[in-house]
């Protein structure tokens, strides 16, 4: 399922910049018009002269060896300018990811285990946080804590280590949001359900110390459908992480592939997309391994039945 | 009319009727109200829009509130509440469409799966799971640099790329109403499969449709609001709501917040009307179960 997923989504992203207008050949050559006889040659260089699906398979192999092409506004290898703005991107997911999960997560039990006033005001905050585009949580982040406050800077990526996970904080905040919101509402539903259940009102009736009680029977059961939406939503994270890129000035793999897509580079837009597609698969198929080790019942390869 | 459908009606009525009364709850009324106010502005934006949302006026660069000016003046010098209203026509019509779009595909071939079964549903399920494989956002930044920007690409992408999201529930839904009674009483009266499917099936499902068009809205009009922002959906110099906060972004540091901060308050009260009603919608489309 996942080689097919992949397959698909390959074809998809080259047969789109295959239909796109204009011709490549007129791209790399700037306007000028190319001599019959090298335009031959150059169309047997790339494979030109070929039916599409040939083309296609040049093209699906190229990329397995990670030879994407080349940029035709930088003239350099795509795979050389994408591994060179691969860490920002990888950086902010993760960070991102890092925060929705230890948050996210807290957030929900808390609020699952104390109904109340707390519950409520958390309630009402994901609300509207978890409708929050990233962009917009992005300029108002800007505003209170890098214009008003000044506590972090509002644009670039920053020197060092510690310089770059400064950097890295309110775009991974702007990214989080609503994530981090859905994520502690699933988790609340999640231990409300699970407190309810009659094992876990016996064990209550037995005495078991409430500690126990919540990391044995109330989130070991729960940890599933957490587990479920923590991967949707980091998933999810590597295609919105261009928004919020461009936002701050970012010069991660996102933004380079919307400047791309403004100035037409469809080698880069291709490049990207292949890979940013094949992480969010990679990150779905990861979790079904999750699956596995939180619940024993689960078997691999049977979720997709 | 025959006797089912008869019986049929009246359940609606009584249906409707008990509705209504959960209606009132504030949940429901306020973002009702919200999207109430949002599409008469979508309609009649430019009639109320006090200036022209496209001149500029050259002396007045990110002037704060003045005379006549509730909001004040944008980066180039245009008036932000003209530009507010009518960019609520071209904000909206983007995730309505996305919405008409995914709605319709993704129930008919919900029912289409869940009715025919066998190698149909297998070919249609096994198919939309490997379109989850898209991130929307992602397919949308794809077309828009093959087919170049502007809203229709986007609008095509994010429909592509929502649709097994909405079928996958659907047709969930449309397999528990095909198990029920009523439906083996209407074939052994010798209904067609697509009179039963168009007549009882599909809205007997309808509450679930309208809460999963509700949701869906909002997701779209956020997605699309981003690639507008991203400079790749709506075009300057239309107003649109993503469009604005990018435009004046500069505003922000410069200590004009208002023209780009009021155009995300508007997308975000939107969205969040929309999500909430969704929820709502969705609940009671549960528990009537």
């Amino acid at each position: 399922m996942l080689i097919v997923s992949l397959l698909v989504a390959s074809f998809v992203i080259f047969a789109a910049i295959y239909l796109a207008p204009g011709n490549p050949l007129a791209a790399l050559s700037g306007g000028r018009t190319i001599p019959p006889d090298s335009l031959r040659i150059l169309e047997q260089r790339y494979h030109l002269d070929q039916p599409f699906f040939v083309q296609y398979w040049y093209w699906l192999g190229n990329a397995l060896h990670g030879n994407l092409g080349i940029s035709i506004t930088l003239r350099e290898n795509v795979s050389d300018l994408i591994a060179s703005r691969i860490s920002t991107t990888a950086g902010l997911v993760l960070y991102a990811s890092i925060l929705i999960i230890a948050f996210g997560v807290a957030l929900g039990v808390v609020s699952g285990l104390r109904p109340g006033i707390l519950d409520n005001t958390v309630l009402v905050i994901t609300a509207v946080s978890a409708s929050l585009p990233a962009f917009v949580a992005a300029i108002v982040l800007i505003l209170v804590f890098a214009v008003q406050l000044q506590w972090f800077p509002s644009l670039g990526n920053g020197v060092g280590f510690f310089d770059q996970v400064r950097h890295l904080t309110l775009p991974a905040v702007a990214l989080a949001v609503s994530s981090l919101a859905i994520v502690a509402r699933v988790t609340r539903a999640a231990i409300r359900e699970e407190s309810r259940r009659e094992h876990v009102q016996t064990a209550v009736s037995r005495g078991i110390p409430t500690a126990q009680l919540i990391r044995r029977h109330v989130l070991r059961n729960a940890a599933i459908p957490i587990a479920t939406i923590s991967g949707i939503t980091v998933a999810s994270l590597i295609a919105l992480a261009a928004v919020v890129e461009v936002v701050f000035g970012l010069g991660g793999l996102g933004a380079y592939l919307v400047k791309s897509a403004q100035s037409k580079d469809l080698a880069v837009v291709q490049g990207i997309s292949l890979l940013l597609v094949t992480a969010f698969v990679a990150v779905n198929v990861l979790v079904d391994f999750l699956y596995a080790v939180l619940d024993p019942r689960v078997t691999l390869g049977s979720r997709s039945q | 009319m025959s006797i089912a459908a008869g019986t049929a009606t009246t359940v609606a009525r009584r249906r409707a009727w008990s509705g209504a009364q959960g209606l009132t709850s504030p949940g429901i009324v306020i973002p009702i109200v919200v999207i109430a106010a949002a599409t008469i502005v979508a309609i009649f934006g430019p009639l109320l829009a006090p200036y022209d949302p496209d001149l500029p006026d050259l002396s007045q660069f990110f002037v704060g509130p003045a005379g006549g000016h509730l909001l004040g003046y944008d980066g180039q010098g245009r008036d932000v509440l003209s530009r507010l209203l009518v960019g609520a026509r071209t904000s909206m019509i983007g995730p309505l469409a996305v919405t008409v779009l995914c709605m319709s595909t993704g129930s008919l071939l919900a029912v289409a799966a869940a009715w025919r079964g066998g190698l149909l549903d297998t070919v249609l399920s096994s198919g939309l799971d490997i379109l989850f494989a898209f991130p929307g956002i992602l397919l949308a930044v794809l077309s828009a640099a093959v087919f170049g920007a502007g809203l229709i690409a986007p609008v095509l992408a994010l429909s592509v790329a929502y649709t097994p999201y909405v079928a996958r529930v659907l047709r969930g839904a449309a397999l528990r109403e095909r198990a029920q009674q009523y439906v083996a009483a209407l074939e052994v009266q010798g209904a067609s499969g697509v009179a039963i499917c168009f007549r009882h099936l599909l809205p007997n499902m309808a509450g679930l449709i309208v809460a999963q068009a509700t949701t869906l809205f909002g997701y779209a009009m956020v997605d699309l609001a981003a690639i507008s922002y991203l400079g790749l959906g709506v075009q300057p110099p239309t107003a649109d709501w993503g469009v604005m906060v990018a435009e004046n972004q500069q505003g922000i540091i410069q200590g004009y917040p208002i023209p780009s901060l009021a155009a995300g308050i508007c997308i975000v009260l939107v969205v969040v009307a929309f999500n909430i009603l969704g929820e709502r919608l969705y609940e009671r489309s549960e528990t009537r179960r």
